[in-house]
């Protein structure tokens, strides 16, 4: 008996048909495509988009770019969310069949975790650590826009496969044997795999980047315990991807294989262990959570600490907490299959690690909390992101412990209980961070505030809307609602629920769009910050003026305490320093360079042939990549001095002396 | 709120601005903040968070909640301890978040007190550091005793019945090897007796899942998993496949209906007598991908489940042999 819409697994033809969405797509994407030139060209840009942009290794330029293509990618992650709520919100709906809804979570979950969360992370960091410790760039701006272009050709492949050669729809765990060829032939699971590869390679990077970055490049004065918080945050995070990744990379190379090559690592026969992928992959994905989770605590940290206008309380507990939850994240991927037949001692073992996650952050909440006690707390709109977090992370933190006990979470597994569970905690904690660092840095990024009005309008349609959309969907895992059902029937007692659900949904989508317009109104009617300190910062990066020139510091500055610049700044209102200006250097630089950009198109070219097992475009873009990794091997004129003469008039003009 | 103020105006927790301090703190202030407006927001946000409880309630569709076997109900009864103890850090904090933002804004006037420099407090770190393990700890102490309980069949009342069960696409068959019969997406249990299931999967992985009765196990090829569940109430209980294999995964359901021991051997001999054989072609075909209804057979190719694990990779697992040996 077939399925309803069920109509085979191969793919008909190269571009995917039948479907007046994907139709509508095509038309949209070849319209989009068309303007972009027609734009480029009109204004004759071509040259300012490949000098400013393409080529650049500025890392705030570069965390400009990760941040642009983190809001399209958070459009398409959540447009894949309104369609899936919408099938879900009446039993027994033909709003979308099976293969698309199947589709959808898939590109959904991939999409949000690794390409609008990771690079929202990445945005953050690139525009704000090496301006907090005090640097000129990262410790590697060559590598850094490496990572940038192989995440951006990562994304736009996973995204090619909407229309093109159709999407994956494995889930976004993408667990063998069902990814496997005998049960999902054709091109979908390989755009998945070498997305994750591609981009996964330049996440890697990035964590090694930031690594040596931080131990590195601090500023003189600047030691570890004096570092933001914030800094802290993407040292633990750096050291979670650097022991992470290469488990990621070795599951998603295994399967490609299996697929293309037809080994039997993962098989259902011929001696395969899909087990060993599920591991390997939790390996990766636990730590993953983390990866983007701390992040945003440590946006969190400053956040709440300049809008308290009051130091961080328990500075040692945070980063202890921190580290610790570093180190547990590698303790616990177990507990994602409790109910794979681990024996029960196994099963405690990863149960307790899991619930010991919970105190190192039942603390950092406390301390947050503490940071304000006392303290002068102003409502803008970063602040409110960051008290909307608290009640979000508190229940989605909660409802983890709960997770973690191994035989409650029998029944949990796979539940609607499970879904609102990382929602919780990953909206509620990555989200808010990244929506509370976006109006926080955005002033530093383009010199002008994003309005307060239509901010403080988003957040609550947004922060309304998601309680609304995941507090059923805990109620509906305690009915037995299991994720990825395309359909459901009536009588289970899920309608209401759902249809709640889905309000809530809408709600958050009218929260993201408001956020859009803030944007575009802020451009044209945004204050302008002239000070270069609109918050009344504590950090150095508010000690430069907005944006920072493209060598940051004309001096580096020297470090004497935490929160360097309200040191600074109290120092200079009680008149105790008449420090001379130490006369300006030249500084050091390096080169841009379009390299980057060329060598992440070839790895997509060679991607893409991958994909469609087309050799003859794979092989020779492979060898392309090893011409580009030889030639920069190769090259000398690397670098540049900023003259003394050009600094002075950068300075003069940025109305500094 | 007097309480609240109480708490917090504890001996260690010096309550006296500096008057430096306040100084510095009338400085700056950035933008009144609508105060009333947000908080009609909140009351708002708040008595929608609880439509979805008041809707459903407590009703027995909240199958987690009300389980109808031993298995289930220790789960429930550690999945409400949880809440408890997780309750005790959740209030606090709310209560907290609620008093520090509502009394320490940065408004005129403000007379609270204001201490930029307070940012260390050996007693409050060591409440909150001490207070999660100690919940923890609790927690940890139920979670591994009954971890290993439900390995056990539940209760000695009765000798066990086994029923193997494996996931096909997109279907569950369930063979009775005491009966001899089999029977796809549905099966009958008696009451009052331990069963134990043993799963596996002929096809990708999967997850049997029978919420009121208790929680699930994966399905998974070449492995032979065990769950023991036993029912105390007979009724007709919703099952389902837990884990995504697939375009026909939605439609993975089945019942398990509980009945009296006699209604059990009743119903067991009226398949054996009516219902046709499952032959090894006949497997074969129900192993290929596609939806089917209910089905009954009197008889089924008696190594089929055996064979189907040792050919998926059971041959090189000890752990499977073990299961499939101690249930012979």
């Amino acid at each position: 008996m077939a399925l309803p819409g069920y109509v085979g697994n191969a793919p008909t033809s190269f571009f995917v048909t039948g479907d007046p969405m994907i139709y509508a797509s095509d038309v949209l994407i070849v319209l989009t495509v068309i303007g972009i030139v027609f734009v480029l060209t009109y204004y004759k840009k071509w040259g300012w988009l490949w000098r400013e942009w393409l080529t650049t290794v500025d890392h705030k330029k570069i965390g400009i770019m990760y941040l642009i293509a983190a809001l399209l990618m958070l459009f398409r992650g959540g447009t894949d969310a309104v369609l899936m709520r919408t099938q879900l919100a009446l039993p027994n709906m033909h709003f979308l069949e099976a293969e698309h809804y199947d589709q959808i979570f898939t590109t959904h979950g991939t999409i949000m975790i690794l390409f609008m969360a990771m690079p929202l992370v990445f945005a953050m960091m690139n525009i704000a650590v090496p301006l907090q410790i005090g640097a000129r760039d990262v410790a590697f701006p060559y590598l850094n826009a490496i990572s940038f272009w192989l995440f951006f050709f990562g994304a736009l492949l996973l995204n090619l496969s909407f229309v093109i050669g159709g999407s994956p729809d494995g889930g976004w765990t993408s667990y063998p044997p069902l990814v496997e060829n005998p049960t999902d032939p054709g091109p979908g699971e390989n755009f998945y795999l070498l997305a994750l590869q591609i981009s996964g390679i330049g996440s890697m990077a990035t964590g090694i980047n930031f690594l040596v970055t931080i131990l590195k490049m601090r500023a003189p004065g600047m030691t570890l315990m004096r570092m933001p918080l914030f800094c802290w945050s993407i040292l633990a995070t750096s050291i979670l991807i650097i022991f992470s990744f290469p488990a990621l990379t070795i599951a998603l190379a295994l399967v490609l294989i299996d697929r293309l090559f037809d080994a039997h690592f993962f098989t259902m026969l011929q001696g395969g262990n899909p087990m060993m992928y599920i591991n390997l992959f939790w390996v990766w994905g636990h730590p993953e959570v983390y990866i983007v989770v701390l992040p945003a605590f440590g946006i969190f940290s400053e956040v709440i600490a300049t809008f308290s206008r009051k130091r961080t309380f328990g500075y040692s507990s945070m980063v202890a907490s921190m580290l610790a939850i570093a180190v547990i994240s590698y303790l616990v991927w177990l507990h994602h299959f409790f109910t794979m037949g681990a024996g029960p001692g196994v099963n405690t073992f990863f149960a307790i690690s899991t619930m010991c996650v919970g105190i190192p952050t039942g603390v950092k909440v406390f301390n947050w909390l503490f940071t304000m006690y006392q303290g002068r707390i102003r409502m803008t709109v970063p602040m409110l992101w960051s008290i909307g977090f608290i009640p979000t992370f508190a229940i989605g933190g909660a409802t983890g412990v709960m997770l973690a006990v191994a035989p409650a979470d029998y029944q949990y597994h796979n539940s609607y209980f499970l879904i609102a569970h990382f929602h919780q905690t990953l909206i509620g904690g990555v989200v808010y961070g990244m929506f509370a660092g976006l109006y926080y840095w955005w002033p530093k990024m383009f010199g002008f505030i994003l309005n307060e009005r239509i901010g403080r309008w988003a957040f609550w349609f947004f922060n309304i809307g998601f309680y609304v959309c995941f507090l059923p969907q805990y109620q509906l895992g305690f009915m037995g609602m299991t994720r990825r059902i395309y359909v459901y029937p009536a009588g289970m007692g899920w309608t209401a629920l759902n249809l709640i659900s889905t309000i809530g949904a809408y709600l958050m989508a009218v929260g993201f769009v408001l956020i859009v317009v803030d944007i575009l109104y802020s451009i044209r009617y945004g204050e302008r910050d002239v000070t270069g300190d609109p918050w009344d910062g504590r950090t150095l990066e508010w000690s430069l003026p907005s944006p920072a020139p493209h060598y940051n510091f004309a001096r580096i500055p020297t470090v004497t305490a935490r929160d360097a610049w309200w040191v600074m700044k109290g120092e200079r209102k009680r008149g105790e320093v008449k420090r001379e200006l130490e006369p300006l250097e030249p500084i050091h630089m390096p080169n841009n360079s379009g390299r980057p950009f060329i060598l992440s198109v070839l790895f997509f070219l060679g991607g893409f042939g991958l994909v469609f097992e087309w050799y003859w475009l794979a092989i020779p873009s492979g060898i392309g990549v090893m011409v580009c990794l030889l030639l920069r091997s190769l090259e000398y004129n690397m670098d540049h001095y900023i003259p003394v003469s050009e600094i002075k008039r950068t300075e003069a003009a940025l109305g500094r002396s | 709120m007097q309480l609240c103020s109480s708490v917090f105006t504890l001996g260690f927790l010096k309550d006296t601005p500096d008057p430096s301090e306040v100084d510095v703190m009338n400085k700056q202030v950035l933008r009144r903040p609508t105060t009333n407006r947000s908080r009609a927001v909140w009351r708002c946000g708040t008595l929608l968070m609880l439509i979805p409880l008041l809707a459903t309630g407590c009703s027995p569709q909240v199958v987690m909640l009300h389980p109808v076997g031993p298995v289930g109900r220790i789960e429930e009864r550690l999945i409400i301890l949880s809440i408890v103890l997780v309750t005790i850090v959740i209030v606090p904090v709310f209560v907290l978040l609620w008093y520090i933002v509502r009394r320490y804004r940065d408004v005129p006037g403000n007379d609270a007190p204001y201490r930029p420099e307070f940012s260390e407090s050996r007693t409050l770190e060591i409440v909150w550091w001490g207070v999660p393990i100690l919940i923890i700890g609790i927690l940890a102490v139920f979670t591994a005793r009954d971890t290993f309980a439900l390995t056990k069949p539940p209760e000695r009342s009765a000798p066990p019945l086994t029923v193997q069960v494996t996931s096909l696409d997109w279907k569950w068959l369930f063979q009775y090897p005491g009966q001899k019969i089999a029977t796809v997406n549905y099966c009958y249990i008696p009451t009052n007796r331990p069963i134990q299931f043993i799963l596996t999967a002929n096809a990708p992985m999967n997850s049997f899942w029978v919420p009121q009765l208790g929680g699930q196990e994966y399905t998974m090829p070449g492995m032979a998993m065990q769950l023991w569940l036993q029912a105390d109430k007979p009724g007709v209980y919703h099952g389902r496949g837990a884990q995504f294999t697939g375009k026909g995964f939605a439609h993975m359901t089945f019942d398990v209906t509980a009945t009296s021991q006699a209604q059990f051997d009743a119903w067991a001999k009226q398949i054996q007598k009516t219902a046709p054989a499952l032959t090894e072609a006949g497997y074969t075909n129900l192993a290929h991908p596609g939806l089917v209804g209910k089905m009954s057979f009197s008889s089924y190719p008696p190594n089929i489940f055996h064979d189907v694990i040792m050919k998926e990779g059971g041959m090189y697992m000890k752990h499977d042999k073990a299961v499939l040996e101690g249930e012979k």
